[in-house]
């Protein structure tokens, strides 16, 4: 039964191409998807080891980053006679070697900064975000600084000589996007629900007792951490190549708050939350702005609701909602 | 050598209100376990606030400054009281979130009051600098000096010198302790705030005529303040203060020999080689992870 649903809901949202004729709003449902691997790669490690890393945008701009420069190649002088340079890759290989490069620094991040907890941590994650973002303005020689990324190919794929598949229509990139989405969201439900995961959740709930039984904590935060940046990685490389454009605003702190909004709204530390988060503010703007509401001002309301979430709704949507519905059948049944 | 020198005090200059932003921002920590992300808020506020006295309502430039100052702090006391003091006991990542939607809030409301347009503020000071020997100084910029050592003088006397400031430290050492003694918490919580929010203004009023005023520009200043503090230790005054000198420094002489657009990633790099070789921060007495 719970199979049978899981099937049909995977299959409506497949379906959503072939009938919404309207390209706009697919485009903000690519975009909404993709927001939404993001803050599943977040809840991993906020949700599930307890850990607030509000550096988490570094990771989708590394992956978007590295994916755009080796699909573009480039070339960098390093010393006077040292020079880097890279052939033009194709773009499958290049998404890998975002991934890869996203979790790489998801490693060394997690290395250096799980020295430290709580308030440091986060402060840490910030300047790590803040630090990437500076050098990717002011590298321009590799990075083109303000001026961008252009160009950027889309996915192509190939089988050679029987047919050709270039990612360049909204509805192959939304399949894509929904994809590595169903992927990321499977990857994290077999981890969470392993030994690892186990260890994950024993360590956010209390970190003397799980160490006092023998888990290695920081070998599991720096598992979360990898995973998580990997994912936030696939995140910023699906946006590279769909956006097709790539400056160093990718690494705004407002995209990390996003992020950390859709998690807490939708009920971090479960797998549907951050969907339901990422659905709510990833439409949101958008109803917003037909509203015809400033920006500024819908900034605003975010910030309002992100409060009033924090008062109201401490465990998020999905856990309040869950509970509802619990109580109710309880009390059907016991008439 | 002259340049070096030049570049050493407009260093110094510099680092009286990064120790201004940096106190604020130590003090509530400190005493109250709150991750302040509406600090640069405040010091925006300050700037706009200034802005708004003395461009628009004509108001002396001195007055203008004082009023700014207060203004910050009754914002900060607001802040506390509405946001706050229901969060009481309350883990720091959960008082951490509802002051990053503070934060936006207040920054959004600020760029649609005032338009995302840089503004600029006249000053009553001569447009000629000060020039000593090799060196020059801008009036502007040694009154803001001049201003941000008398703060930092008056922050040290409250806190070491006053039955309130008193009161503050008992609470910063062990709350339930102070509570015992008959501490009103609540009223230490929402001065504390009010005292941090007020240099944070103070800290914006003062450099807003030496720069120039937009909705964004607390952004920096927060990650700097954070920066300064966790360089000093969080929670430590006297470190907050040399931290905020050594930061300055390692802007400027990195600005001026490495290169110019890492100037504001000096603090960051900071941060990290910080907790990567001490990770309690230079002045810190307590043990920090955990």
């Amino acid at each position: 039964m719970k199979r049978a649903l899981t099937a049909l809901w995977l299959l409506f949202l497949a379906s959503i191409p072939l009938w919404l004729t309207d390209l706009y709003a697919l485009h903000v449902l690519i975009l909404t998807g993709i927001f939404i691997i993001a803050a599943m790669s977040l809840n991993l490690l906020l949700g599930y080891t307890g850990q607030l890393s509000l550096g988490h945008v570094a990771f989708f701009g590394i992956g978007a980053y590295v994916s755009s420069l080796v699909s573009l190649g480039f070339e960098v002088h390093l010393l006077p006679n040292w020079v880097v340079s890279l052939e033009p890759k194709p773009v499958w290989l290049a998404m890998l070697c975002g991934v890869a490069l996203a979790g790489l620094s998801g490693w060394v991040i997690g290395r250096v900064s799980f020295k430290v907890r709580g308030a440091y941590f986060v402060i840490v994650t910030v300047s790590f975000a803040e630090v990437v973002r500076l050098v990717a303005l002011n590298w321009v020689e590799l990075t083109q600084g303000p001026m961008a990324l252009n160009n950027i190919p889309a996915l192509r794929l190939a089988i050679p000589g029987v047919a050709e598949l270039a990612f360049l229509r909204k509805s192959a990139n939304y399949w894509l996007t929904l994809i590595v989405a169903v992927l990321c969201y499977v990857l994290i439900r077999r981890l969470v629900h392993s030994r690892a995961g186990r260890a994950m959740v024993a360590l956010r709930e209390n970190e003397p007792l799980a160490t006092s039984v023998g888990i290695d904590v920081t070998h599991y935060l720096v598992l979360a951490t990898v995973v998580s940046a990997a994912m936030a990685g696939a995140a910023g490389v699906l946006y590279a190549h769909y956006v097709r454009i790539v400056d160093p605003d990718v690494f705004l702190f407002i995209y990390t708050v996003t992020m950390v909004i859709m998690v807490i709204s939708g009920g971090k530390g479960t797998q549907a939350g951050p969907i339901v988060g990422g659905l709510i503010f990833g439409l949101l703007p958008d109803v917003l702005r037909a509203a015809a509401i400033k920006p500024e001002i819908q900034w605003v309301i975010y910030g309002v609701l992100m409060i009033l979430i924090v008062y109201f709704l401490p465990e998020g949507i999905v856990p309040a909602v869950r509970r509802w519905w619990q109580g109710r059948a309880r009390t059907a049944a016991t008439p | 050598m002259d340049q070096l020198l030049q570049h050493a005090l407009n260093a110094l200059i510099l680092g009286g209100t990064y120790a201004l932003l940096g106190i604020g921002l130590t003090l509530i920590f400190g005493i109250m376990r709150v991750v302040n992300f509406t600090h640069g808020e405040l010091y925006s506020f300050g700037a706009y606030m200034m802005f708004f006295c003395v461009m628009i309502t004509d108001v002396n430039f001195f007055l203008a400054l004082v009023l700014a100052v207060l203004l910050g702090i009754v914002l900060g006391a607001v802040l506390e009281f509405t946001l706050l003091r229901r969060l009481k006991g309350a883990d720091i990542d959960t008082t951490m979130l509802v002051m990053i939607g503070a934060w936006i809030a207040l920054q959004n409301l600020e760029q649609f009051t005032w338009s995302g347009v840089a503004k600029s503020i006249d000053t009553p000071f001569p447009s000629s600098p000060l020039v000593l020997g090799p060196v020059s100084v801008s009036w502007n910029r040694l009154f803001v000096f001049a201003v941000a050592l008398a703060l930092i003088a008056g922050s040290y006397a409250l806190i070491n010198l006053t039955k309130l400031g008193k009161a503050m430290r008992a609470t910063f050492q062990d709350r339930e302790t102070a509570l015992l003694m008959g501490v009103d918490i609540n009223f230490i919580h929402t001065t504390t705030f009010a005292l941090g929010s007020g240099l944070a203004a103070a800290a914006g009023a003062l450099l807003g005529p030496v720069f120039v005023v937009y909705p964004t520009m607390g952004d920096l200043a927060s990650l700097k303040a954070f920066a300064v503090v966790i360089l000093g230790g969080l929670g430590s005054i006297p470190g907050a203060t040399v931290g905020g000198f050594i930061l300055a420094f390692m802007e400027e002489l990195g600005a001026a020999y490495v290169s110019s657009g890492f100037r504001d990633g000096m603090g960051f790099m900071l941060i990290i080689a910080i907790l990567l070789i001490r990770p309690t921060g230079l002045f810190a007495q307590k043990e920090r992870v955990g």
